[in-house]
């Protein structure tokens, strides 16, 4: 064999680093992700060691924040207005809410600022950028910890002190996968905004309003079936992916019937974002170093 | 198996890009856009002086335009060019950073990029944990930097403040701890840009020693930078970038001296036929450099001479004394010497042309661009003097030691130095 029929025969499996104009977005290249892991733990590290040096209560603002709101809505919506369900505590009521609804306001409002604020990082050295992002989601999940903690203790006190007929659903144990829902639907509504806000900085400012717009057209404050009697609003609230998330958070905690249909209705809507959000995410990774 | 085997594979890389405001920077600017377009007005973003070429849509400009090389494993290449000639592209798109418009680059093995010292380093962080989080931005592993932390630690001789946060650390202390970092990785490719130019004189010397290992060890190495000095002493190859094409590749010292030697400002000689400056006593009629290195590429060490031919048209009396003013790039004057330094004092020039000459010797003037100025004097009195006479470029393309910085100083001469003791 001769060498040029030799380097003919040299398969694109030699290199090991193939740079082109066009690379295809599903072509996710989840080895080279897995490659990185290392970083993703580090970046997750540096969010949460960066964010307490030099606070005096560190990490007791995770706790402080979902309190006071709790305590605030309980004592609004829930004493004085009286929206919150007569058979359980409004305490419990709100922070249940409260709690999921931080995590999924929290990986967004962070992953949405995943170019602008890296953008030092990304335009020197290369990695996975898919890692930043996520390692946001990771990070936001020690803050979502520690709440559930909080709230957990909370539940116990009140379970114990004697309840009215609620307590937590056989399926509890499968708390996590909402999380992940939550994770997910966060993650690709993120890289989608952080995507479209290379080129427009207004959306920066929008995702903080619009999330918390978000949060009222959901159950947070409101239990859904308050609504009845205004239906058009109660379509809003059951087009909010969130919705369904929300109520069967409280559902496996207080033991009320889990909504399959909404569940798999939010498990559609995670499928599309993050597909879309995916796609532009690709497409910005490529080319985001020129634009910056 | 063969021994010299491509692992860099560079083949008709293209980058465009846009240029000027076209894209709006706000959804607001994006939207009057196009209400423009809609209503069939220009494009209100463009500046009016832009004229037809920026009004036109897809206005671009090719950094890169069509570049094509291989590089062996185990060789060490150096990239130069002037600013815009592409160099920093071509490092952008090896590092992935962004991605070529046209044309491919296959690379083999693991590659790390250097186009900054200490990146990703996080202020809040401690020296150490910014050791962490920097390696991993640049792909090492935890294991891997578990393994050289120690190492690490010593290369960058901060070991006392190294669990104090990165933000209290001089700019000089992020520096060394940034590359201690990057020297310690093992990709097969490395790509540098001059990062070298930082850190002091024992820092570079260390680093250098680093290089010379990471050389040794049979990796490869891009190496793009604007310093001739550490080009000429690192690389076994170069590539010279012009306009975003390979304008130039070969051994080193051939690239580099065709290089310098192509953008020297130099002006060799001067003559006046007509209009010749001075009084109409006394004309310059030509100043020219001579013995000047084959190639004109003036080094630190050259000598070579300044001739200066004029006419006495009518000074009969009192002496003609020529000299000369050596003014850098700032127009300072370097030094001023004229005939009377050396020359006997009973020469005189009378009526007739003279030529003199006056040696600049090698080894006392330091990298720049000069220029000489002219002056003659009669009976003590300045009567002419000309600015615009030869001009030149001193270069350096050896390294003093593990300097590789520019010596200080407006001239460099070689001094007597003796031990007493």
């Amino acid at each position: 064999m001769n060498a040029g029929l030799k380097s003919m025969g040299e398969r694109e499996g030699d290199w090991s680093i193939v740079i082109r104009p066009e690379q295809p977005w599903w072509r996710l290249d989840l080895k080279e992700f897995w490659r990185y892991r290392d970083l993703l733990v580090l970046l997750v590290r540096r969010d949460i060691v960066a964010q307490y040096k030099q606070t005096v209560l560190g990490p007791l603002w995770h706790v402080i924040q979902p309190l006071t709101t709790t305590f605030t809505f309980a004592f609004i919506f829930g004493k004085a207005a009286g929206l919150s369900p007569p058979d359980l505590p409004p305490v419990l009521f709100y922070m249940s809410g409260i709690v999921a609804w931080n995590y999924f306001a929290g990986v967004i409002n962070r992953t949405s600022k995943t170019f602008v604020g890296n953008a030092n990082l990304m335009s020197k050295v290369y990695f996975p950028r898919l890692v930043v992002p996520a390692s946001m989601a990771v990070s936001s999940l020690v803050s979502y910890l520690i709440q559930l903690g909080t709230f957990l203790i909370i539940y116990g006190y009140y379970f114990f002190q004697g309840n009215d007929g609620w307590g937590p659903s056989p399926w509890l144990f499968a708390l996590p996968a909402l999380v992940a829902l939550m994770a997910l639907l966060g993650l690709g509504s993120g890289i989608l905004v952080s995507s479209m806000t290379t080129k427009y900085r207004d959306l920066g400012f929008l995702v903080g309003f619009g999330v918390q717009m978000l949060m009222y057209a959901s159950p947070v404050i409101m239990p859904l079936d308050r609504l009845s009697r205004i239906p058009w609003l109660l379509t809003l609230f059951k087009l909010n992916p969130m919705t369904p998330v929300i109520e069967a958070t409280r559902a496996v905690f207080f033991g009320y019937p889990i909504d399959w249909g909404g569940l798999t209705y939010s498990a559609g809507v995670t499928v599309v974002v993050m597909l879309i959000g995916l796609m532009t995410f690709h497409r910005v990774e490529r080319s985001f170093a020129d634009i910056v | 198996m063969s021994t010299a085997h491509t692992v860099v594979e560079v083949r008709d890389l293209r980058k465009r890009y846009r240029l000027g405001v076209i894209g709006g920077a706000t959804l607001g600017d994006e939207l009057k856009v196009l209400l423009a377009r809609l209503r069939g007005r220009p494009n209100p973003l463009v500046p009016l002086d832009g004229g037809m070429d920026a009004q036109r849509e897809g206005e671009h400009f090719w950094a890169l335009r069509g570049v094509s090389f291989d590089v062996q494993e185990g060789e060490i290449l150096g990239i130069i060019g002037k600013n815009g000639a592409g160099k920093s592209t071509l490092l952008k798109l090896l590092s992935r950073i962004t991605t070529p418009t046209e044309g491919t680059a296959r690379m083999k093995g693991r590659v790390s990029s250097l186009l900054e010292v200490g990146t990703g380093f996080n202020p809040e962080l401690t020296g150490r944990e910014n050791i962490y989080l920097n390696g991993a931005v640049l792909g090492m592993d935890r294991s891997e930097i578990d393994r050289k932390l120690d190492e690490i630690i010593a290369f960058s001789g901060i070991k006392h403040h190294i669990d104090t946060p990165t933000k209290r650390y001089s700019s000089g202390m992020k520096v060394r701890l940034g590359f201690a970092v990057a020297a310690h990785l093992e990709p097969e490719i490395m790509i540098i840009d001059e990062v070298l130019a930082v850190g002091d004189a024992e820092f570079q010397r260390k680093c250098l020693g680093k290089m010379k290992d990471v050389a040794g060890s049979g990796r490869t190495v891009l190496f793009v930078s604007h310093n001739m000095v550490s080009v000429m002493s690192l690389c076994d190859r170069v590539i010279w970038l012009k306009d975003g094409k390979v304008h130039m590749d070969g051994p080193t010292e051939e690239v580099v001296r065709t290089y310098l030697g192509s953008y020297t400002t130099m002006r060799s000689r001067v003559i006046w036929d007509e209009e010749a400056p001075g009084v109409p006593e006394l004309k310059l009629r030509e100043v020219r450099l001579d013995g000047l290195p084959a190639d004109g590429v003036i080094t630190t060490s050259d000598a070579f001479q300044v001739h200066v031919r004029f006419e006495n048209l009518g000074f009969g009396e009192g002496e003609v004394v020529p000299a000369i003013h050596l003014l850098n790039g700032d127009d300072v004057v370097v030094m001023g010497s004229s005939v009377r330094d050396s020359l006997e004092p009973t020469t005189r020039f009378m009526v007739g042309t003279h030529e003199v000459c006056c040696t600049i010797p090698g080894d006392l003037l330091n990298v720049g661009e000069y220029r000489i100025l002219v002056q003659f004097a009669h009976q003590g009195k300045v009567v002419l003097r000309e600015a615009g006479t030869v001009a030149f470029e001193v270069h350096s393309t050896k390294r003093q030691g593990a300097w590789f910085g520019q010596r200080v100083g407006v001239v460099r001469p070689k001094l007597e130095w003796a031990v007493l003791g």
